[in-house]
């Protein structure tokens, strides 16, 4: 741009299904950075484009459940490769998104591609931590498993667009959910470029959908989602959040509520549990040393 | 069976593969010449070709390398542990890279055929070291608990300091994940020592560490004999000693010491049982007794070594694993069609055939798979032995080679006697579709790893290790951590 070339602008898009649509509705909103300079028209999503989202993530769910975990941490790995590829796009992304300095931006973009690191390492581990043996009082082999929840609603954190954003899709999908993703409402260009980083990573369409727009409008119809299996409040305030809960109460939806979280901190297993099931199968083993026939 | 279905010869590309003719130890980041300039061949053992000379360790040697593993120890163990886990994560990522490579190299220097290290050795060495690069930095998730010497909750478990490994020649690359992997994962440094039969893809090893600009001194290669293995035991700067081998070397060890605050993890032999019921599938039992003593020509610890097959349904076992025995395919382990290789050394051959002459010497029945053994290299037809009873040298010691022993069983209770009727205590295999059998003939085998209806499976999550003198401690999923921390 120095030499007086003028630029070509992105045209940000939503990502669904492996695909990059635009809102369904055809609306757009302003991003502005924190000086309140024009950065990009955002699609502005509807309801619609939120349930077609959830399509999308529950047709991918099969297919990324039943993915080997070491597969889904290679994939997870190949995020983290991919983003390391495109560090500079996202230093200035989250630097004119979140109004930091270049090199406290660079922070926060080293930190989002380690924690895809660290998310890669637990999908073939979390099984170890929290599953296992049980010893019950009987003839019977006892084994507690975990298993994904499935469609996990995600409410991005509204002030950190980029290594919040990360570290709530993370932990979603590392165990083998599928994600329909409402990004930051005033920053959401890190997370629409995010999609296009995902796209390129191995990583099924529809196992990340990701969506921009204001967060109350499309909270509202995943919490009351019939095929939603659990909803991350995160991205909420206390009184939406709470109208969501009484809303995801309707299928009974596993709920992260919202916390104050030092995204920079370790981020411990708490996200990986919280959209995890546990099931327990039993199996008799009989016994040797009986008569002939009981074993 | 070999005429009518003859193949045309379908031999992978050595040109993928650059092998110097020489090479050095490598310590502290650099290859270096031994201190002595000793060197040895490495031979290929399905040819007798030369392919490389390499330098033979001696004891100062030994001591370059601990001393500079212990100068890298300082650093490394205080790296964070997502530090160290990207180093680990781009390891397995170039092993990924140059997996055919590797392959060719490993099939040229042991004589296993290309399918094996093409699609089992390097899938799980890149698996191994992904897998544990994700532990470095989630130790204090991995339940071993607070260090006992300091009460301090919540504190990571500690690396133990400077390993001594020494591997065998039956996985050389597969054996080195194991080993390395978790050492480096939980912030040891190592001094390795692969056979000296197979040392190159240990060495290829050292370059990809150089690529992925692993600090130096944290992981050293020195190539030699059986001495250079027992002066690294003996160092007085090593503080856990990994060693995967014969029982006589395990033990050897054990007692080399004792008395030292050295903690160790021996791997050792093994003569598993492999127990086919009457109502096993016999097409899958087949090739499950196939895979369970003719993968790698039978070199493998865990190895379904001792046939247990239920009376009853002896007759038509036996003659279904024969008609199967006389379709695979021996010969040059570079064609991707070839199903046996070579056997690893001249020594390795001479001991397998006196084994074999003592089990004809003592009456059991011999039968070897009819085909042409090529003139060059060291080979030996797979071959089973009927009429075996537990008292028979074929029944009691392990052959390490593609020789199987024929026992029979009435009773499921005879079957785990029989079985646990053994120094040994690796691995075991069951055969029956019934469940409740599986789990209860699995609870009473005294054996580490037991696998029903499938044989020899291998992944870096799940724990591998022995029973009784087939050694102590755990390689391979969580438990493969206890290993190197300080718990």
């Amino acid at each position: 741009m120095s030499d007086g070339r003028l630029s070509v602008f992105k045209t940000y898009k939503l990502y669904v299904g492996g695909k990059f649509p635009r809102s369904e509705s055809g609306r757009v909103y302003e991003v502005n950075d924190s000086k309140g300079r024009w950065l990009a028209n955002a699609p502005q999503s509807s309801r619609k484009d939120a349930r077609d989202a959830v399509v999308a993530a529950r047709k991918a769910f099969g297919g990324w459940s039943g993915a080997t975990a070491y597969n889904r941490g290679q994939i997870l790995y190949r995020v983290a490769e991919m983003l390391e590829g495109r560090r500079e796009q996202f230093v200035r992304e989250v630097a004119e998104a979140e109004g930091l300095s270049k090199s406290k931006a660079a922070a926060v973009v080293d930190a989002a591609v380690d924690r895809w690191v660290w998310y890669a390492g637990w999908t073939d581990k979390i099984g170890q931590i929290v599953g296992g043996a049980n010893p019950v009082a009987g003839p019977f082999f006892n084994l507690s498993t975990p298993e994904p929840t499935g469609v996990v609603a995600v409410l991005a954190p509204q002030e950190s667009s980029f290594l919040g954003l990360v570290s709530v899709i993370a932990p979603v999908i590392a165990t083998g959910n599928t994600a329909v993703v409402v990004a930051s409402a005033d920053a959401p260009l890190p997370a629409l470029s995010l999609g296009e980083v995902l796209a390129t990573s191995d990583l099924p369409g529809g196992v990340v959908n990701i969506l921009s727009g204001r967060t109350a409008e499309l909270a509202a119809p995943l919490a009351s989602h019939q095929d939603v299996n659990a909803i991350d409040l995160t991205g909420a305030d206390a009184g939406l959040a709470k109208e969501l809960e009484i809303a995801a109460a309707d299928n009974l939806k596993r709920t992260l509520r919202p916390q104050a979280v030092d995204w920079s901190a370790d981020p411990g297993t708490h996200r990986l549990t919280a959209f995890l099931e546990t099931k327990t199968v039993w199996h008799p083993t009989g016994a040797l040393g009986a008569s002939g026939s009981s074993y | 069976m070999a005429s009518v279905f003859a193949y045309a010869p379908a031999p992978e590309s050595r040109s993928v593969v650059d092998i110097a003719p020489s090479y050095g130890l490598f310590i502290d980041g650099e290859f270096a010449e031994a201190a002595d300039g000793k060197v040895f061949k490495t031979v290929s053992p399905s040819t007798e070709e030369v392919l490389s000379e390499v330098a033979q360790a001696g004891t100062e040697d030994v001591d370059r390398a601990v001393k500079a593993a212990r100068r890298a120890f300082e650093k490394w163990s205080a790296l964070p542990g997502s530090e160290r886990a990207k180093y680990l994560f781009r390891i397995a990522r170039i092993i990924q890279e140059r997996s055919r490579e590797l392959a060719v190299l490993e099939t040229l220097d042991n004589g296993k055929p290309i399918r094996e290290t093409r699609d089992a050795d390097l899938p799980l060495v890149a698996a191994h070291f992904f897998y544990y690069a994700g532990w470095a930095d989630k130790l204090d998730h991995a339940g071993f608990g607070r260090r006992a010497t300091e009460g301090i909750a919540g504190a990571n478990p500690r690396p133990l300091g400077v390993a001594g490994q020494i591997i065998p020649w039956n996985f050389p690359l597969l054996m080195l994940a194991w080993k390395i992997a978790p050492a480096l994962a939980t912030g040891n440094t190592v001094v390795l020592k692969p056979a000296e039969t197979t040392p190159l893809s240990a060495l290829f090893f050292a370059d990809i560490c150089r690529q992925a600009g692993l600090p130096k001194g944290v992981v050293n290669i020195l190539t030699g004999y059986g001495d250079a293995g027992e002066a690294l035991v003996a160092h007085p700067d090593v503080n856990k000693v990994a060693f995967t081998g014969s029982t006589a070397v395990g033990k050897a060890i054990a007692r080399q010491i004792a008395g030292t605050g050295k903690k160790a993890t021996l791997e050792l032999g093994g003569k598993g049982a492999n127990i086919v019921f009457d109502d096993a599938p016999v097409d899958q039992a087949v090739e499950g007794i196939v895979t369970g003593i003719f993968f790698n020509q039978g070199q493998v610890c865990c190895a379904g070594s001792r046939l247990l097959v239920q009376e009853s349904v002896h007759d038509e076992v036996l003659h279904a694993l024969k008609r199967r025995l006389s379709t695979l395919r021996l010969g040059d382990p570079l064609d991707k069609n070839t199903d046996i290789g070579a056997i690893n050394s001249a020594e390795q051959l001479a001991r397998i055939g006196a084994l074999v002459e003592t089990g004809e010497a003592e009456g059991a029945e011999r039968w070897s798979a009819p085909c042409e053994l090529p003139s060059a290299g060291y080979w030996f037809a797979p071959t089973l032995f009927t009429g075996v009873s537990q008292a028979h040298t074929v029944a009691r010691d392990e052959i390490f080679g593609p020789v199987l022993s024929v026992l029979t069983f009435r009773t499921p209770d005879e079957a785990v006697a029989k079985a646990n009727n053994t120094q040994y205590g690796l691995s075991a295999g069951i055969w029956t579709e019934k469940g409740s059998r599986i789990l209860a003939v699995a609870n009473k085998l005294r054996a580490g790893v037991v696998w029903a209806n499938t044989f020899n499976k291998f992944d870096p999550t799940s724990p591998f290790g022995g029973y009784k003198e087939s050694g102590f401690g755990r390689e391979g999923g969580r438990h493969g951590l206890e290993a190197y921390l300080d718990v």
